[in-house]
């Protein structure tokens, strides 16, 4: 592999239901930031069935041009269809970067690509920077978000799956523009056939501005009515640790920690948690960080940028009216 | 119905310390034991072997202690475990962990599913499972959370897309990774420890795997990732601020902090 034949930096653009997550944009964002530095090209590459105006979106984000593939079979994850032609793509065009969000998709999808085009992947990256030679650095939480690994790739791309809201997209600005490549997608058998399709009732505990947490300090399932009242006080959204889940009070999209979901709420209120490794794997990064807990040596007031010790059946409603009070 | 389970050892990581000062992981402070997520793997193999026949294999990479890992994959239920150990595999990226793998898998030539945990806790990755799938030029499924329906032909599984919920077909042979989801791991019996305790784990090195593997694309040589170093961060920059005193005290500093910060009133 001859790596001085590698240029620019190409964002893969996931699309849902036709509309594109979010998470591309913000690698749009930073990659810009990179392309500037390095005086390269930012591109991106999306498949889909009929996007129509959508893709122009990925121009108002910072892409100057946008590799696509349109076909019926593409509007939906058909993984082997989407990692031959995005391999295909990175033959041909040989992009030096290629930045994958850390969706499920993008996790499903990214280490199908780096094995079929034999180059190296990092997972769930939280910051990249351009190191000394101009090659990417790569840093990224490992030991269940106990240590922050910096890695550098030998092989091009240098690929990486990028974590959702950690990256800060442009400012959308309608006036971009670029050019639409439009690619003949090569299509071949699709072995894994979608069935059935549900959703778990709208919950998505990553998009939410404020989550009120709560752990087994609760005593009850119906006890969780407490919390679920200090969120609306907040306009918030409320979260659990594994153990609720396991009991069966919350469903798992409510579920936050390493085997749920990663969460950068503008607001997080622990709530009778003890803050677990795992736990904090999946909200360690929130910006403000509030911890109710009756024990005074529980962890996670190592993590909060606030915390009361107490009893969270007598301080939660009253930190709702509070909150009630002056909203 | 024959499995592959590849399972990796790690550390206990609620005792394994971690040196803030010299961004080291002091992997001497905690035992090795099978990867939480792989223990889904294992009993969602032999769930599916109870029901249809067949046998489990279990597959790990790693280094001559995680033997007592494959071991215990035994106990709980596996029919043979493969160790491939040798200073050839030492430092692999998951590159080059899952070309080792698929080679292994290969060797073993008779299967019909692998299934993998959904990651590891050191590595944390997810990324073998599907990499493995790609060497070895089957589907694959990731982020399984319920089995629906499994035959001689196909498996219907339902695969966890954030909020959404898929349902899909895949034909034989595949791969899935499941979540924690999926089922609760039973804890072995004594009996089937003891037996474990006696069963032979084969090893196989690197001039085992020469027909299906290149050796200069095992281990930290075959690593397309590198390590520059690591940082262990200190909770340092949050305030820390604990209230103790009365609830109502305490309840409105915060919410005058939280005022201050804008992330109160500007809510609604
Ligand atoms: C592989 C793996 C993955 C995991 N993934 C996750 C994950 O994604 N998310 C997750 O959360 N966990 C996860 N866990 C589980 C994790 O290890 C902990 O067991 C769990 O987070 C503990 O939950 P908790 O804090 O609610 O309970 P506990 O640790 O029991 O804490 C309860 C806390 O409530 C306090 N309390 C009790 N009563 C009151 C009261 N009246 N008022 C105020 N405070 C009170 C106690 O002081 C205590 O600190 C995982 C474990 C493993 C092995
Ligand atoms: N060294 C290894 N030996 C055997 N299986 C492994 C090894 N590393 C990873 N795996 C498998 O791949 C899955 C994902 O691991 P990772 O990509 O490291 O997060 C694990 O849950 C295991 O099933």
């Amino acid at each position: 592999m001859n790596n001085e034949e590698y240029k620019g930096l190409m964002v893969f653009a996931e699309q849902r239901e036709g509309k594109i997550h979010p998470v591309a944009y913000e690698l749009l964002g930073k990659g810009t930031e990179i392309a500037q530095k390095l005086n390269i090209e930012v591109s991106a590459v999306v498949l889909g069935s009929d996007l129509g105006d959508e893709i122009n979106e990925l121009f108002y984000y910072g892409a100057e041009k946008v590799y696509s593939y349109n076909h019926p079979v593409l509007a939906d994850f058909d993984l082997l269809n989407y990692k031959h032609n995005v391999a295909r793509l990175i033959n041909e065009v040989k992009p030096e970067t290629l930045l994958i969000g850390a969706t499920h998709l993008g996790r499903s999808l990214a280490p199908r690509i780096a094995a079929a085009v034999n180059t190296g992947l990092t997972a769930d990256c939280t910051a990249l920077e351009v190191g000394d030679e101009g090659n990417l650095v790569q840093i990224r939480p490992a030991f269940s978000g106990n240590i922050l690994a910096h890695i550098r790739t030998t092989t091009r791309p240098q690929m990486a799956t990028v974590r959702y809201k950690v990256m800060q997209k442009l400012p959308r600005d309608p006036s971009r523009k670029g050019e639409i490549i439009e690619k003949e997608p090569e299509i071949i058998e699709s072995v894994l056939k979608i069935v059935s399709k549900e959703s778990s009732g709208g919950v998505n505990i990553a998009e939410a501005d404020v989550i009120v947490c709560g752990g087994r300090g609760v005593k009850s399932s119906t006890d969780f009515e407490l919390l679920q009242d200090l969120a609306d006080a907040f306009g918030g959204i409320v979260g659990c640790t594994r153990p609720i889940v396991d009991d069966g009070w919350m469903g798992k999209e409510h579920q936050v920690g390493f085997s749920g979901n990663t969460v950068k709420p503008k607001l997080y209120i622990a709530v009778g948690l003890s803050g677990s490794p795992q736990h904090l794997a999946g909200m360690r990064d929130s910006d403000v960080i509030v911890a109710i807990n009756a024990d005074p040596s529980a962890p996670i007031f190592k993590l909060a940028d606030y915390g009361v010790v107490g009893d969270l059946y007598e301080v939660v409603p009253k930190l709702a009216a509070e909150a009630r009070q002056r909203s | 119905m024959d499995i592959i389970v590849p399972v990796k050892q790690v550390p206990d990581m609620e005792r394994v310390k971690f040196d803030t000062e010299a961004g080291r992981i002091d992997r001497s402070s905690a035992s090795g034991e099978i990867n939480p997520f792989d223990l889904n793997a294992l009993e969602t193999a032999v769930q599916l072997k109870e029901k249809l026949g067949g046998t489990v294999t279990t597959i790990s990479m790693g280094p001559p202690q995680a033997e007592t890992s494959v071991r215990d994959s035994l106990a709980r239920g596996a029919d043979r475990g493969i160790l491939l150990v040798g200073k050839e595999f030492a430092g692999a990226d998951t590159w080059a962990t899952s070309y080792a793998l698929a080679a292994a898998i290969q060797k073993l030539g008779k299967w019909n599913i692998i299934i993998c945990g959904e990651k590891t806790v050191d590595g944390d990755t997810g990324q073998v499972g599907p990499e493995i799938a790609e060497w070895l030029d089957i589907p694959h499924v990731a982020y399984v959370s319920e089995i629906r329906d499994a035959s001689e032909s196909g498996i219907t599984v339902v695969c966890e897309m954030e909020a959404d919920h898929y349902g899909i077909e895949s034909p034989l042979p595949t791969l899935i990774t499941v979540t924690k989801d999926i089922n609760v791991p039973r804890l072995p019996s004594f009996a089937d420890k003891m037996k474990a305790r006696k069963a032979e784990i084969e090893q196989w090195g690197a001039s085992d795997l020469s027909e299906f593997a290149d050796p200069t694309n095992l281990g930290l040589k075959g690593s397309p990732t590198r390590l520059n170093k690591v940082v262990i961060p200190s909770e340092e920059g949050r305030k820390g601020e604990v209230f103790r005193g009365s609830p109502e005290d305490a309840t409105k500093k915060i919410a005058d902090a939280l005022q201050a910060l804008g992330v109160l009133g500007s809510a609604k």
